[in-house]
């Protein structure tokens, strides 16, 4: 018999989701925090937020309400624009400093 | 209470336009200042003051011959009245019209005002020529005008007062005019400061005013004023405040120090404001609010001894003064005493008598001595000059008839007025007229040792100035002659025709009625005509002396004035120096002050309020400077920083705070 998407997802144990999903978030902010390098902070955001996207495909699937699937859709649309413009304007940094290290853009500092 | 007088209800036009002329011509010039030449400004002014002159005439005309329904029953004369042009003031019970009083006080004083101001302004076309802010020059002077005729038209004190300040501000203006000169500056100050000090008096005594008769207009305030008792203590109290007022305005001791040091203007300016018209303010109000000082005979007191102290300690300045000007304005002092002298045995008539009189001759030689500055190139001491007389005919002729004028040589005018003040001194009491006839003869020596040591003798400048000599252009000469025919006939006005009262007399009589219905008494008897020629001949003689004296000295012995550095006896030092009354006044108060306000200055200020505001400025400074440090510019602390912000915020909501 054929099993749906929710079902599946219920194969594995909730608690797995939430600790896969912290750990996932965990590294995300760590690589912000630590790293300098633009690209690379990038995409730790991306990985905090794909951290989220899991835990509420996961929530969404053990409560049976879909409003969780609807965020992660949204969030998706928000990430896909907020890459598009990050690496348009870190594509335009690196024109000008030829260097993608975030500590170099201390211009506006007092 | 009704109106203790008529209301006028025809139009205000002319009314209005006798200040607003003066007032458009000051925009005018003020606006215009630089784009206009020294000429056409001098045009505008004059022509503006003219105007009022005219108007001011008319009104007079009609006030002669009034129709029916103005007249006071029984009599010919025109019933005083009001123009109400707006109301003001109107606050609970304290309402203030902005009117006018049209009576024979304010008109006589419109005539002189505009009169004398025309031909001032005229002569100052010539005379300013020179100068390059000509037209700030007769804006200020058309602003002067503007609110000088204010004061004598206003029917309240508080109208009186705005003229009062105002004319204070352009003598301020007009004696600093020349402010690129450090000492003409501070001799402005100490015009302005000293004036404040009478302004405060006068000030309370109008806040007395108010609070006594719960109103400021002239009408209602001597009509309840004239039922009150002789010497009430009120009215004393009131009087006297006015009076310190009117010893500011009009440099009575000891508050004449100004007066002297308002040379520093231009000589136009001493001719109109500090010997014809402003200095005379204070006798102005002392005559409108005469009913007042009728009712205290203890202030008149008071201000017929200030009076006569006054000219005569001025005059014996005057007699060892070389620069021109400063005998002039000495002279002025000492004649403005007179003037109080006469208020003060109630000599009301004779008193604006000798300011008309007064404002003729002194206007007169002033612009005379004008004449002679110019003609010198700006020398005023009398030392370097001398046989003036050829170079100048029209300015020594005319001068000689103001020094006849004010040395009461009869017939010239100051004879009749001054004469008549000795003759209502000598009723009253004998002191008084003492003090009278000796300033008469000190009056008479130090206008002709002015007259000789300047226009006669040898020429005692430089070759340069010497060559420069030449009589001053039509403008300047044609209100000398005017002025000098005014001063020669002048007193004829008030001539008592066989002894009796004169023209002036019965013209101002219904201006006393009060004072003569409060205090018949007080007016004294009329004199006896073999007394009254006795008066007249001893004081002939007295004039006569200080003439003959001055001419022996100073013409035929050529006594010349010794020079600053020269050795004097204790008496000449002392009089040379003014007394040192402005030494005195300095130790006295300039200097306590000035030491107050450097240590206020130097404590208070530098580390009190400096502290505070510095201490504040540096505190913000240093915080943010320290707060500032947290922009580290690595991107690493400010995520960490949010991070351990949201694991706060988050830690809080857990553990429900």
């Amino acid at each position: 018999m054929e099993q749906t998407i929710p079902e599946v997802i219920r194969t594995v144990p909730l608690q797995h989701y939430v600790f896969f999903a912290a750990a996932l978030f965990s590294i995300g902010v760590l690589g912000v925090l630590t790293r300098r390098n633009a690209i690379i902070i990038f995409m730790c955001v991306e990985l905090m937020l794909n951290a989220v996207n899991v835990l509420l495909a996961a929530f969404s699937a053990y409560r049976a309400d879909p409003n969780g699937q609807v965020f992660v859709f949204f969030i998706m649309a928000v990430a896909a624009a907020e890459v598009a413009v990050g690496l348009g304007i870190i594509v335009m940094i690196y024109r000008n400093i030829q260097n993608t290290d975030v500590n170099l853009l201390d211009r506006l500092k007092w | 209470m009704d109106a203790p007088l008529a209301v006028y209800t025809g139009s205000p036009l002319p009314y209005i336009l006798i200040p607003l002329l003066p007032f458009l011509g000051f925009l005018i010039n003020g606006l215009l200042n630089r784009r206009l030449s020294g000429t056409v400004a001098g045009a505008i002014s004059s022509l503006a003051v003219l105007g009022s002159f005219l108007i001011a005439v008319s009104l007079f005309w009609s006030f002669l011959h009034p129709e029916p329904q103005w007249t006071i029953p029984g009599t010919g004369t025109h019933q005083p009245y009001t123009v109400h042009l707006f109301d003001w003031i109107r606050v609970g019970s304290l309402h203030i019209p902005f009117s006018y009083q049209i009576d024979q006080l304010s008109l006589i004083m419109l005539l002189l005002v505009t009169g004398v101001g025309f031909l001032i302004h005229v002569y100052s076309i010539g005379y300013m020529h020179h100068d390059e802010n000509v037209g700030k020059f007769f804006s200020f002077l058309n602003l002067f005008v503007f609110s000088m005729l204010l004061l004598v038209m206003g029917a309240n004190f508080l109208i009186l007062f705005i003229g009062w300040e105002g004319v204070g501000l352009c003598s301020y203006l007009l004696i600093g005019f020349w402010n690129k000169n450090t000492s003409y500056n501070n001799a402005a100050k100490k015009a302005f400061i000293i004036n404040r000090i009478g302004d405060l008096g006068f000030l309370l005594g109008i806040f007395l005013i108010y609070q006594t008769f719960d109103s400021v207009e002239y009408g209602s305030v001597f009509q309840q004023a004239a039922k009150l008792p002789v010497g009430a203590g009120v009215v004393t109290a009131i009087t006297l405040l006015l009076f310190v007022g009117a010893m500011g305005k009009s440099a009575q001791l000891p508050l004449y120090t100004w007066l002297p040091d308002a040379m520093a203007g231009p000589t136009p300016v001493s001719a109109l404001i500090h010997a014809a018209t402003m200095v005379t303010a204070g006798i102005y109000m002392v005559l409108r609010s005469n009913i007042l000082f009728t009712l205290s005979p203890d202030t008149l007191h008071v201000v017929a001894w200030v009076g006569a102290l006054t000219a005569l300690f001025a005059a014996t300045i005057g007699l060892a003064q070389n620069d021109i000007k400063k005998v002039l304005a000495y002279s002025t002092v000492s004649q403005l005493g007179y003037m109080f002298l006469a208020l003060g045995v109630m000599g009301y008539t004779s008193s604006l008598f000798h300011v008309l009189t007064h404002a003729f001759f002194k206007a007169l030689m002033f612009l005379g001595a004008g004449s002679v500055i110019h003609a010198m190139s700006n020398e005023q001491d009398m030392r370097r000059m001398g046989g003036l007389r050829k170079a100048l005919p029209i300015t020594f002729f005319t001068f000689l008839i103001g020094c006849l004028a004010i040395s009461g040589i009869p017939p010239f005018s100051g004879f009749f007025s001054k004469d008549e003040i000795l003759a209502h001194a000598f009723e009253h009491s004998k002191p008084l007229w003492a003090i009278g006839m000796l300033t008469a003869f000190l009056t008479a020596f130090y206008m002709f040792r002015l007259l000789f040591l300047t226009f006669f003798g040898e020429f005692r400048g430089t070759e340069e100035q010497k060559h420069h000599l030449h009589e001053s252009p039509a403008s300047m000469t044609m209100p000398l002659v005017v002025l000098a025919i005014l001063a020669a006939i002048g007193g004829f006005m008030n001539a008592p025709l066989v002894l009796g009262r004169g023209y002036l007399a019965d013209f101002l009589a219904p201006l006393f009625a009060y004072s003569r219905q409060a205090n018949p008494a007080a007016f004294g008897a009329e004199l006896d005509h073999a007394t009254e020629y006795m008066l007249i001949a001893a004081s002939v003689l007295v004039a006569l002396g200080g003439i003959v004296l001055a001419y022996a000295l100073y013409v035929a012995r050529k006594a010349r004035p010794a020079e600053d550095d020269a050795q004097r006896g204790f008496l000449e030092n002392l009089v040379y120096h003014k007394y040192y009354v402005d030494e005195l006044y300095n130790f006295l108060f300039v200097k306590p002050s000035m030491f107050l306000s450097r240590s206020l200055h130097d404590v208070v200020e530098k580390r009190v309020v400096d502290g505070t505001v510095n201490g504040l400025g540096r505190g913000v400074f240093g915080g943010s400077e320290r707060l500032g440090r947290l922009q580290t510019g690595r991107v690493e602390t400010y995520l960490l920083l949010m991070v351990v912000g949201i694991v706060v915020v988050l830690a809080l909501n857990f553990m429900k705070f």
